[in-house]
């Protein structure tokens, strides 16, 4: 504390980030919220901290409640997610017929393939407005897509687009809708076997930098920034959500814009029977947008 | 021992003792019934422990609890305890989580203090065999079918981690 700290925050964080000695770089800044990258638990796991800086022009109690609300709606949203396939009896609302469950993803055990492919709450505190989640390595889709290696076979990015239909199946499978997909929201990690020893080692040997994937599009997908998201099972929700995706894919990757069906397609595959109703459902949004039109 | 600075939380080191085969449960469970002074320590119960960052989320939520003055328990030690249940009832977690006559295993952590004399006084009271505080003596070390009741969960691996630790942080919301 006698020193002044190396580098000040761009913003007053919250406690006990306060006062701490650990670095916090700043990743992005949104209009509800900034992100950090530091560590948590131990100097050696990198973590992602959320905070939610007050609003002044809000009045207080409006504000605390808000943000009340979001961090916590958030944070359980990942915790439902984190708990899917090891939960006893499903863990709380049960989604759809768990016999269409077993139609889709059936390449990959779809229930609780989606365990890991979302970032692990640490910690939280909803009222002083902030989030800590498990670090995810590797790139955003988006920059992926951006960096990628044009010389490779199409194939490679076919293949991406198929992983990311497939993962935005098994969310809404799971009974959640994330609200914002876009493909700066997904990241791409460099694949490793979770929970082994081997993942220790990947995860040190990435500390050193030595793992860097550059050109590849090889990984898997993992959702970030719930923020948005939602629980929920309709048809609508779940339309609306791939529409999202469609279009912030088209102008964002104008080029493979053609491609998007790919997505589509593998999204249809991993929700099985449900799917080729919200995929009827995403005609109609794109006829009229992405509001429903209360008028009429 | 190990003593581990948290990050974010540097004045709060933590003193922490994984204890096997420990011969005088009844007894430390006495002296924290009692109200010793001399045993201000989190005393866990092992064989309910999934892994190391559990303890730790554990310890920080309670120290951010403490930090921010909204304690549930009499102190930070206590709320060590508490902050493993995913539930709110606190004399249900000190039952679950904590040392009991029976316990075998034992975790003992302790914030603050002075690492030696810590040290001394933990191995002066425990009759047990230290082993290091790795995944893999937790591993060893637990009740699957306990832990399993305890978080509603069908597997006790690492898979599981993520969900205990997410579980623990939005107790209490």
């Amino acid at each position: 504390m006698a020193q002044p700290p190396p580098q000040q925050p761009l913003r007053t964080l919250p406690p006990p980030f306060n006062t701490s000695a650990e670095s916090f770089e700043l990743i992005a800044q949104g209009a509800e919220s900034l992100l950090y990258r530091t560590t948590f638990l131990s100097p050696a796991q990198p973590a992602a901290l959320k905070v939610r800086p007050q609003k002044t022009w809000r009045h207080p109690t409006l504000d605390k409640r808000l943000t009340r609300q979001r961090v916590l709606a958030e944070a359980r949203v990942l915790v439902k997610l984190s708990g899917e396939g090891i939960v006893a009896g499903g863990g709380g609302r049960k989604v759809k017929d768990p016999k269409k469950k077993n139609d889709g993803g059936g390449d990959n055990g779809g229930v609780g393939a989606l365990r890991g492919l979302v970032p692990a709450v640490l910690a939280l505190d909803w009222e002083r407005g902030w989030l800590v989640t498990e670090w995810i390595d590797g790139v955003t889709v988006k920059l992926g897509i951006y960096q990628r290696d044009l010389a490779a076979d199409e194939g490679v990015l076919r293949g991406l687009l198929g992983r990311i239909g497939r993962v935005v199946g098994l969310l809404h499978l799971a009974g959640v809708v994330h609200g914002d997909l876009t493909t700066s929201n997904m990241m791409l990690r460099p694949t490793r076997t979770p929970g082994t020893n081997a993942d220790a080692m990947a995860r040190a040997e990435e500390e050193r930098g030595e793992v860097e994937v550059e050109g590849g599009l090889e990984g898997d997908i993992v959702l970030i920034d719930f923020g948005l998201a939602t629980q929920s099972v309709s048809d609508e929700d779940r339309a609306v959500d791939l529409y999202v995706l469609e279009r912030a894919f088209g102008s964002t990757h104008p080029k493979e814009e053609g491609q998007f069906d790919e997505v589509l397609k593998a999204y249809g595959e991993s929700m099985g029977k449900p799917g080729k109703v919200v995929l009827r459902r995403l005609e109609d949004v794109r006829m009229r947008g992405r509001k429903k039109s209360m008028l009429g | 021992m190990e003593t581990v600075s948290l990050p974010h939380l540097p004045d709060y080191p933590l003193h922490i003792c994984l204890f096997k085969d420990v011969n005088n449960a009844p007894f430390l469970r006495q002296q924290l019934l009692e109200g010793n002074t001399d045993f201000e320590y989190a005393f866990l119960d092992a064989s309910i422990l999934l892994s190391r960052n559990q303890v730790l989320a554990a310890c920080f939520r309670a120290i951010n609890d403490l930090l921010q003055d909204r304690l549930k328990s009499r102190n930070v030690h206590s709320e060590i305890v508490f902050s493993l249940s995913p539930n709110n009832n606190i004399s249900e977690s000190f039952r679950r989580f904590g040392v009991a006559e029976t316990s075998r295993h034992i975790l003992a952590v302790k914030v603050g203090g002075v690492q030696s004399q810590i040290e001394q006084h933990l191995k002066g009271s425990v009759e047990g065999n230290l082993v290091p505080l790795t995944d893999e003596q937790f591993a060893e070390l637990r009740d699957e079918s306990r832990l399993r009741k305890v978080y509603k969960i069908g597997a006790t691996g690492n898979e599981a981690e993520a969900f205990v630790i997410g579980s623990m942080a939005l107790k209490g919301s």
